[in-house]
C-alpha cells in the first residue's frame, strides 16, 4: 500500500550476520504512521533477527535505521522507549501472579497502570488475574506477554510470531488490538507463519 | 524516573520472598559450613577466636558467590531481560536496582546473622558489632562485582564455576581489607582506615559496576 505520508521508521540497506554467516543483505522498506509490516518465510531466515535489530538488541552488520529521518543508533536509549518487543520469550515470571506480572511490565516500560485493567480484558485474561504464572497454559501465557502492548502504549510494536500457542479467538482479539494500534497512528512489524490476519500490510518474503 | 527502578526493586524482593527457599539457600550455607569449624578444628576458644574473622569473611564471600546465578539467568532465560532493555530508564539504572534487590534478599541477612555466627567463633563481644559492620561494608561491593561476572557469562555452559574463576580475584582486595578492618578492630589497633577503604571500594564498584554489567548484558542479547 503505497502512502502519501512521510515514512516515520524507516530501514535502509539492513544487512545481517550471525556467528560469520550473512543473514540477509540490502533490506529496506519505509512505513507511515498506521500501517503494518508482515515478514514472511521459513525458519531461520533471519525474521527474529530483524526483529532484534529493530529493536536495538542486534546491531546491524550494516545499513541504518531511521526513526523520522532520525538515525536510531544515534541515540538507542531513546529508540528503547518508543518500542515494545515480544519475542519468543513471554518474560513471565511463575512465581507472581498475572497481574503482578503485567503491573510490574507496564511499570518498568514507563506506563501508568490506568490501561491496566483495558489490557487485561483486552486479552481476556480477567478471570486469571490472580493465577501465579506457572499455573497458565501456553497460550495464556502468550495472551499475557500480548497485553503489555495495550497496557504500556508504546509507537512501535515488533512481535515476533505472536500467534504461537493462541486459539481463535485469542488471535482474533490480537487482530483487533494491531488494528486500534494502527487506527491511533501506531506502527506493527510482525513475524508470521500467517496465523495473524493483518489487513493491508507491507510484506517482506525472507527465502531461505 | 523512579517508578520503573521502584517496580524493579518490588518485583525482586517479591520474587525472593515468593522463592524463600532458594533465597535462604545462601545463609543457610553460611551457617553450616561455619557451625563445621569447631567440629574441624577443635573447640578451642582461642584458636577458633583468632580464625573467626576471616572464616566468617571467607564463607560470607563464598556465599554470596553461590547466589550471583539467581541475579540474571532466570530473567535471560524467560525474556525479562530484554524488557529490562527496553525500560523507561538506563540499563545501568536497572541493574543498580537489581543489585540492590539482591543485596537486601541475600548480603543483609548475612551482615543479620553474622553476630551470631561471631558468638559461635568464640570472639569477643566487640566482634559482634564490628564484624557485621565490615560485612555491611563489604557485601554489597560483593554483589556490585559480581554482577559484571554473572552478566558476562550469561548463556555459557556450565557457567556457576566459571564465574567463579572470574570474579574471586577480584574479590580478594575487599577480603583483606574487610578481614583486617575487624581484626584490627577487636585487637585494638583501629580499623578505620580499612573500614574506609571497604567504603571506598563500595562507592567505585556502585559507580562503574552497572556500566560493565549493562555492555555484558547487551552483549548477552545480541
Amino acid at each position: 500500500m503505497p502512502s502519501a505520508e512521510p515514512a516515520l521508521f524507516a530501514a535502509q540497506a539492513l544487512a545481517c550476520a550471525r556467528g560469520g554467516r550473512l543473514v540477509f543483505e540490502e533490506l529496506s522498506f519505509a512505513l507511515a504512521p498506521g500501517e503494518a509490516l508482515l515478514l514472511r518465510g521459513p525458519n531461520g531466515c533471519g525474521k527474529s533477527s530483524l526483529l532484534r535489530m529493530l529493536a536495538g538488541l542486534l546491531r546491524p552488520a550494516g545499513g541504518r535505521l531511521l526513526w523520522e529521518g532520525e538515525a536510531v543508533a544515534a541515540d538507542l536509549p531513546a529508540h528503547h522507549v518508543r518500542l515494545h518487543y515480544v519475542g519468543h520469550g513471554n518474560a513471565i515470571a511463575t512465581t507472581l501472579t498475572a497481574e503482578e506480572n503485567l503491573a510490574f511490565s507496564t511499570e518498568l516500560l514507563g506506563g501508568t497502570g490506568e490501561h491496566l485493567a483495558a489490557a487485561l480484558a483486552a486479552f481476556d485474561l480477567e478471570s486469571l488475574a490472580s493465577s501465579p504464572g506457572r499455573f497458565l497454559s501456553a497460550g495464556q501465557r502468550r495472551r499475557l506477554a500480548l497485553a503489555r502492548l495495550v497496557a504500556a502504549p508504546r509507537k512501535l510494536w515488533l512481535l515476533d510470531e505472536p500467534g504461537v500457542g493462541l486459539d481463535r479467538a485469542s488471535r482474533a482479539r490480537l487482530e483487533a488490538a494491531i488494528g486500534a494500534h494502527r487506527a491511533a497512528g501506531g506502527i506493527c512489524v510482525l513475524a508470521t507463519h500467517g496465523d495473524v490476519a493483518v489487513p493491508d500490510p507491507l510484506v517482506i518474503d525472507f527465502h531461505g | 524516573m523512579m517508578r520503573p527502578l521502584l517496580a524493579v526493586l518490588r518485583r525482586d524482593l517479591r520474587l525472593a520472598r515468593r522463592r524463600a527457599g532458594e533465597t535462604l539457600l545462601g545463609v543457610l550455607f553460611f551457617v553450616l559450613a561455619l557451625s563445621l569449624f569447631p567440629f574441624g578444628v577443635g573447640p578451642a576458644p582461642d584458636i577458633l577466636a583468632r580464625i573467626g574473622g576471616g572464616v566468617i569473611w571467607v564463607l560470607a564471600l563464598l556465599s554470596v558467590l553461590l547466589s550471583l546465578d539467581r541475579l540474571w539467568q532466570s530473567d535471560f532465560e524467560d525474556g525479562s531481560l530484554e524488557q529490562l532493555a527496553l525500560a523507561a530508564v538506563p540499563l545501568e539504572l536497572v541493574v543498580l536496582a537489581k543489585c540492590a534487590a539482591h543485596w537486601l534478599s541475600g548480603g543483609l541477612l548475612l551482615v543479620l546473622v553474622a553476630p551470631l555466627l561471631a558468638v559461635l567463633m568464640a570472639m569477643p563481644a566487640e566482634a559482634m558489632l564490628v564484624l557485621p559492620l565490615t560485612l555491611l561494608l563489604g557485601t554489597p561491593t560483593l554483589t556490585l562485582v559480581g554482577s559484571i561476572g554473572a552478566a558476562l557469562l550469561l548463556g555459557a555452559r556450565r557457567g556457576g564455576a566459571l564465574v567463579a574463576l572470574l570474579v574471586l580475584p577480584l574479590y580478594i582486595p575487599v577480603l583483606i581489607f574487610g578481614v583486617s578492618a575487624a581484626e584490627g578492630a577487636l585487637m585494638g589497633l583501629g580499623g578505620t582506615a580499612q573500614l574506609l577503604i571497604l567504603g571506598a571500594m563500595l562507592l567505585v564498584s556502585a559507580a562503574l559496576a552497572p556500566f560493565a554489567a549493562a555492555a555484558a548484558l547487551r552483549l548477552a542479547l545480541e
